[in-house]
């Protein structure tokens, strides 16, 4: 009996232990998937230069949602996926898909130039427009959305670990939601035509 | 007239048939490795790289690594790992090669291991044979040959067709 009370005792001890371990290791907010916090100031001022060489900035959005995604050119996998994804989406909303910008960000600004990101974008939609900064000019709009890149050397070159997020930004310049890695197209879609208003 | 319909019918299932053939899964041996389907995603225009993906079984007693390999459309082959970190993308080299357990398999594909095909000497398109090696630490050097598949490839998102 005493033995029973003991193990139960040890039990309860164990579940406490693994519950506080859960909850101390538990990632930040902000990287688990659908979860950002809305109101924890994601987006800013940046400025950059689209792959049509021109340059455009966080003021030239204002009253205009947009979709923003960092991504690299060298990228084998959730780039070109993210970005047929979106692509499919624009073909559905068709017209509407206007009503709203779609923005690349390069974080690799030392193959990634405008001519570069023009090649790139000619296979997906033609209203996804990329964009180019200098590593200073990357480093502030990554800061300003809260995202993470980082250059991570192979044998032969070198490749990047990045955010890998669609972030859907409001009239208002301001995080409205997130499309994650492979979101179904269904509830991609949803989220778009709820941010246009459609 | 009822002749030609079925005449074309059969056309129609033959023609079915040899669209589904390169599904069919291609295999290689390189002693007790066995080798399924290896296929390259098509890339965009302008992309340097391209992944490659297979499904890799080891039937034998022994653990064996895939260290190598070539191919025909790039200069340099890496063995790579994706995952996700929440929503981060994380991308490494797997420098020592990617470990192949005895009687067990490893499926290389979109958002996992894979090729990392690097300096593309041309664009891979959909429905390409491209001809490579892979090296394993004891079965040694297999030929393969590699189906491009595309842009969708042939991963989580369902479409298999590389039409968009």
């Amino acid at each position: 009996m005493r033995v029973i009370r003991i193990a139960a005792w040890v039990s309860v001890a164990a579940f406490i232990l693994a519950a506080g371990a859960v909850y101390v290791l538990r990632p930040n907010l902000g990287a688990i998937p659908g979860q950002l916090p809305l109101a924890a100031g994601i987006g800013g001022p940046f400025e950059l230069t689209t792959h049509e060489g021109k340059r455009l900035s966080s003021a030239d959005l204002a009253g205009t949602p947009f979709a923003l995604f960092f991504g690299f050119t060298h990228c084998p996998d959730v780039c070109p996926t993210t970005m047929l994804e979106l692509s499919n989406a624009m073909k559905a909303l068709g017209a509407d898909a206007d009503r709203m910008r779609f923005l690349f960000v390069s974080v690799d600004p030392e193959r990634d130039t405008p001519e570069q990101l023009k090649l790139y974008l000619s296979n997906f939609d033609p209203r996804i427009t990329g964009l180019a900064g200098t590593p200073q000019e990357i480093a502030a709009v990554a800061k300003a959305y809260r995202a993470i890149y980082e250059k991570v050397p192979t044998k032969d070159g070198y490749t990047y670990n990045h955010t890998a997020l669609v972030y859907l930004m409001g009239r208002d310049g301001r995080l409205v939601g997130t499309i994650n890695y492979q979101e179904s197209a269904e509830a991609q879609l949803k989220k778009l035509r709820r941010l246009i208003g459609v | 007239m009822g002749s030609a319909v079925r005449h074309a019918s059969i056309a129609a299932i033959g023609l079915g048939l040899l669209a589904y053939a390169p599904a069919l899964a291609q295999e290689f041996k390189a002693g007790p490795i066995r080798i399924e389907a290896p296929w390259i995603r098509a890339t965009p225009a302008g992309a340097q790289v391209a992944g490659g993906y297979m499904k890799i079984e080891n039937t034998g007693k022994d653990a064996d690594r895939l260290v190598g390999g070539s191919t025909g459309i790039a200069g340099k082959f890496e063995i790579h790992e994706m995952k996700m970190s929440g929503t981060i993308m994380k991308m490494r080299e797997l420098d020592k090669g990617l470990e192949l357990p005895a009687g067990g398999s490893v499926e290389l594909k979109p958002g996992s291991y894979h090729l990392m095909l690097m300096d593309l000497k041309g664009q891979p398109k959909a429905g390409d044979k491209i001809k490579g090696t892979l090296v394993f630490e004891k079965a040694g050097k297999v030929d393969v040959e590699y189906t491009v598949r595309g842009l969708a490839g042939g991963g989580h998102s369902g479409h298999g067709s590389g039409k968009h």
